[in-house]
């Protein structure tokens, strides 16, 4: 009789939102220690972030590389595996796209070289995931530790492509040589200016529209597909999915290069939307932000857009609060912490209260048709 | 509080109003019991009756939201297991709570020395255990580790254990589960001279034939209340099981002869070792007719899971031969789960949450596991989410499945719902061959009776049905033939009409009884 129902409303709504407003307050302390009113900076934050096109700009700018490492991190999750290494994939995804934009740049048009880049980001990215994962599912090598060692052998194998092969021989600094402008993914502002609207320049760029309907395709290949059916059956009880003809190291194998493709993705807003060249450390922890986007997300596309909506808001506006108040940069990793330690780690503090709350209230309103219940 | 009122100190327990809420479950409504001293106390109830709370709330574990428990006609507050203990209270669980590497001493001593050097402790334990075992008929190898010893010695373990620590009231939770007839019969006997000794004993249970045999008052929950206390001599086992269900219910159902035809499952000299070197199954043997049902008996844990896993491929065997409907598998041509699927083959597997179920899954999702391929549930791309829930209607309907909710999620049935739920979507799918392990366990005796009626209208259907269970009353009331299973051998085969409990008990202990040899050598002959 221990069938304790909880509505998904309290899941997916209030208990994110009490874990965001704990770590609200945690962060108000934090204003109130450095001696910055905290209602002043939510605001120069909320203005930083939401208060002109250029802000919403870089939110979004953020958001559409956080919804790419998020998912992930999500749809390996599914399968009831932690996919720590969309750093890595992410790193070698850009690998794929620059060789295609370095390339193909200037000898296709883009509507030619896009799905290309697209399908090379995937790859690249989805190959580095595919070794752990055969590692996995073969050998028994924990994934956490394979994907963890492979994001540094990325970040190793990427110094030497770039230092070797791919650095113009006059430049100084590590990097590639700067894309065909032809291969370049339009930015919104230029968009925008197409259709006849004016919004500031920002890095935001049309790989944004990909990622929502990346994120819509996901939802779709784990709810309603035959494939994401095996994932999550594997992922809640793998004895049960053997049982149901399900064969794990299959699985294993499919959603970690699915996983890692995900994770490649991110290039092509970072690395062909923006940077448009292979720059060293060019994923810069997003991969990770994953990790932290995907558990805020409760690991389903939808929450996955919300939570990268969050982080590229903490992350925009933390950038405003320290030109504002000169305050250390580090202050928006501060913020992503507080985040991630209450809706991550501590995310169990607000639900056994809430639920409880809620089951004392239910139980309360329906005394009478208890007995009902239990016949039933 | 009632503390004014007085409580009769002839009762070793006693409970009044004690009511437990877990959240919106009821789980124990103002529950009043009287456990006479000296006595044995039957508790009986259907799963989810609420047993298990009461007595967690009297060893401690969970503290009732009202009510008042007595000891010896004192109230006390019983916060947490310690109290219990250090007031009398020894409760042997249905898993058993042993350290395997330690031997027996160590295990009674755990969390009960007396002092910093254990030496000391395990020469006292060990005049005290020597004392206990001659006094009850407890004799156990008191230095030998706890993992080469049987089950039967494991749980006289865990009830030395207790009675170590002083315990006068004695709580033991399901404790026949694990055990041959022959072993649970010395576990009567020990109950006896315990009781003799002054001891009270609380027996739960849901085998309605052992609290006939064994106690002397019986207590029947229903729903999360006692609904009544009768004196056992009074009662008989369709009282007891109308009293639990809350209706009249047939214990037995009526089963005609079987016509057995072609050969449907065939097994020979089959071998299997798990990962780390142990021979689980060694020299099986044995044919399935289409028509008739084989029931495979044995103490859980002597190769029956094994068995199951390797004739419905998720396990590999490691060599012999099994033909399934026509499709040969051994070592060298092996068929995965969705392949003996294909071949005709329908397994309901022995433990639905480990196995038969995915509790994440909504019921309609849960209805296609295993047949979630077939072309009829499928799309190109998509799978085809409205047929596959109006399909899980349709069957929940023909299957009485209740709430008829396809998207409920399967953790939130009650165990007789999802066992239905695993039955209906194996049988629907019509396999010429049925695997079944365990098809009643932690399921209502009401829905007991209806899942037996099913599996005897696959027999008469023509199906072929290998019948795995530890539950001798099942395999007794279903099985036209049963085999013994005893350390991953087949000990010998009885057929049905001739399988009483003695006969099944002995060969269940590896044992075969004259007349049975008999039997065997004149078909052979």
């Amino acid at each position: 009789m221990s069938q304790h129902y909880i509505p998904a409303w309290i899941t997916v709504v209030v208990i994110p939102l009490a874990n965001v407003a704990m770590a609200a307050f945690a962060a108000a302390l934090v204003f109130w220690y450095l001696n910055i009113n905290p209602l002043d900076a939510l605001q120069a934050m909320v203005y930083g972030a939401f208060g002109s096109s250029y802000g919403w700009g870089y939110t979004l700018y953020y958001m559409t590389s956080y919804i790419f490492t998020g998912l992930a991190v999500a749809v390996v999750f599914q399968a009831g595996m932690f996919n720590i290494g969309g750093e890595g994939q992410a790193y070698i995804g850009a690998l794929g796209v620059g060789l295609v934009c370095l390339g193909l740049g200037g000898h296709v048009p883009l509507i030619v070289l896009l799905p290309i880049s697209i399908i090379a980001a995937f790859v690249f990215g989805g190959l580095w995931a595919l070794i752990p994962a055969w590692l996995q599912a073969t050998r028994g090598s924990h994934i956490v530790i394979t994907t963890i060692m492979f994001n540094f052998i990325a970040a190793s194998l990427m110094n030497y492509i770039l230092i070797n092969y791919l650095k113009p021989a006059d430049t100084m600094s590590v990097e590639s040589a700067v894309f065909d402008p032809s291969s370049w993914i339009p930015k919104m502002h230029e968009a925008f200016a197409l259709v006849g609207i004016s919004i500031d320049r920002s890095p935001l760029n049309l790989s944004m529209f990909w990622a929502l309907f990346v994120a819509f395709a996901v939802w779709v290949f784990l709810w309603r597909t035959r494939w994401g059916y095996e994932v999550r059956a594997m992922g809640s009880n793998p004895s049960g999915a053997r049982y149901g003809g399900i064969s794990i190291p299959k699985t294993v194998i499919m959603i970690m290069v699915i996983g890692g493709g995900l994770a490649g993705f991110m290039a092509l807003n970072v690395v062909q939307g923006e940077a448009h060249q292979i720059k060293l450390n060019l994923v810069n922890q997003i991969g990770f932000t994953g990790i932290a986007v995907a558990l805020m997300g409760r690991n389903h596309p939808l929450g996955i857009v919300l939570a990268s909506l969050l982080f590229g808001f903490l992350t925009q506006g933390g950038s405003e609060l320290q030109f504002e108040y000169s305050v250390d940069a580090r202050i928006v990793v501060v913020l992503q912490g507080l985040v991630i330690l209450f809706s991550g780690a501590l995310q169990n503090m607000m639900k056994h209260p809430i639920e409880r709350l809620y089951l004392r209230l239910a139980s309360q309103r329906k005394e009478p048709s208890e007995e009902h219940a239990a016949e039933a | 509080m009632t503390a004014q009122t007085t409580f009769a100190a002839e009762y070793a327990l006693e409970l009044r109003g004690i009511d437990k809420r877990f959240g919106a479950v009821h789980a124990n409504k103002n529950i009043d019991l009287k456990v006479e001293k000296g006595t044995i106390h039957g508790i009986v109830g259907e799963n989810g009756a609420g047993k298990s709370t009461l007595m967690n709330i009297i060893y401690g574990f969970y503290e009732a939201d009202k009510g008042d428990i007595a000891i010896d006609g004192k109230v006390l507050k019983i916060k947490d297991s310690k109290t219990a203990i250090a007031s009398g209270i020894g409760m042997v669980h249905q898993h058993f709570m042993l350290i395997q590497n330690f031997t027996a001493l160590e295990n009674v001593i755990l969390g009960a020395e007396s002092g910093e050097l254990i030496d000391d402790s395990l020469d006292k334990a060990r005049t005290e255990l020597e004392r206990l075992s001659d006094e009850f008929g407890l004799s156990v190898p008191l230095d030998k580790p706890v993992e080469e010893l049987s089950v039967g010695f494991q749980q006289r373990i865990e009830i030395l254990k207790a009675l170590y620590r002083g315990a006068r009231i004695l709580i033991l939770d399901e404790p026949t589960g694990v055990l041959t007839p022959q072993e649970s019969e010395h576990l009567f006997k020990v109950l006896e001279s315990l009781k003799a000794q002054g001891t009270t004993v609380i027996l739960i249970t849901h085998k309605l034939r052992e609290i006939l045999a064994a106690t002397d008052n019986v207590s029947i929950m229903r729903r999360g209340a006692m609904v009544a206390h009768v004196k056992t001599a009074e009662t008989s086992q369709e009282d007891l099981a109308e009293l639990m269900v809350g209706r009249k219910v047939l214990l037995e159902v009526e089963k005609g002869n079987s016509v057995p035809a072609d050969v449907k499952l065939s097994v020979r000299n089959l071998m299997m070792t798990d990962s780390v070197g142990v021979k689980r199954l060694d020299n099986v043997s044995f044919d399935v007719r289409a028509g008739e049902i084989v029931g495979i008996a044995g103490v859980s844990g002597n190769g029956q899971s094994e068995l199951l896993d390797v004739l419905s491929g998720i396990t590999p065997l490691g060599s012999g031969s099994i033909n399934l409907n026509g499709h040969t598998v051994d070592p060298k041509h092996p068929m995965n789960p969705s392949q003996v699927r294909e071949a005709g083959v329908g397994h309901i597997p022995e433990d639905r949450h480990r196995m038969g179920l995915i509790n994440s899954f909504s019921a309609y999702e849960a209805f296609i596991l295993g047949y979630h391929r077939k072309h009829e549930y499928n799309g190109v791309l998509q799978m085809k989410h409205n047929a596959i829930v109006a399909d899980c209607r349709e069957k929940m309907e023909r299957w009485d499945v209740r709430p008829q909710d396809p998207y409920l999620k399967t953790a939130n049935f009650s165990g007789g719902n999802q066992q239905k739920l695993v039955i209906a979507r194996e049988i629907e799918q019509d396999p010429d061959v049925l695997l079944i392990g365990q098809p009643t366990r932690g399921v209502d005796i009401g829905a007991i009776e209806s899942i037996h009626r099913r599996i005897l209208d696959m027999r008469a259907a023509g199906k072929a049905i290998l019948l795995v269970s530890v539950e001798l009353d099942e395999i007794r009331s279903l099985a036209d033939r049963i085999l013994v299973m005893f350390d991953g051998t087949i000990v010998g085969e009885v057929p049905g009409d001739k399988a009483d409990e003695r006969t099944l008990g002995l060969m269940m202990a590896n044992i075969v009884p004259d007349e049975i040899k008999a039997l065997q050598a004149e078909e052979t002959a």
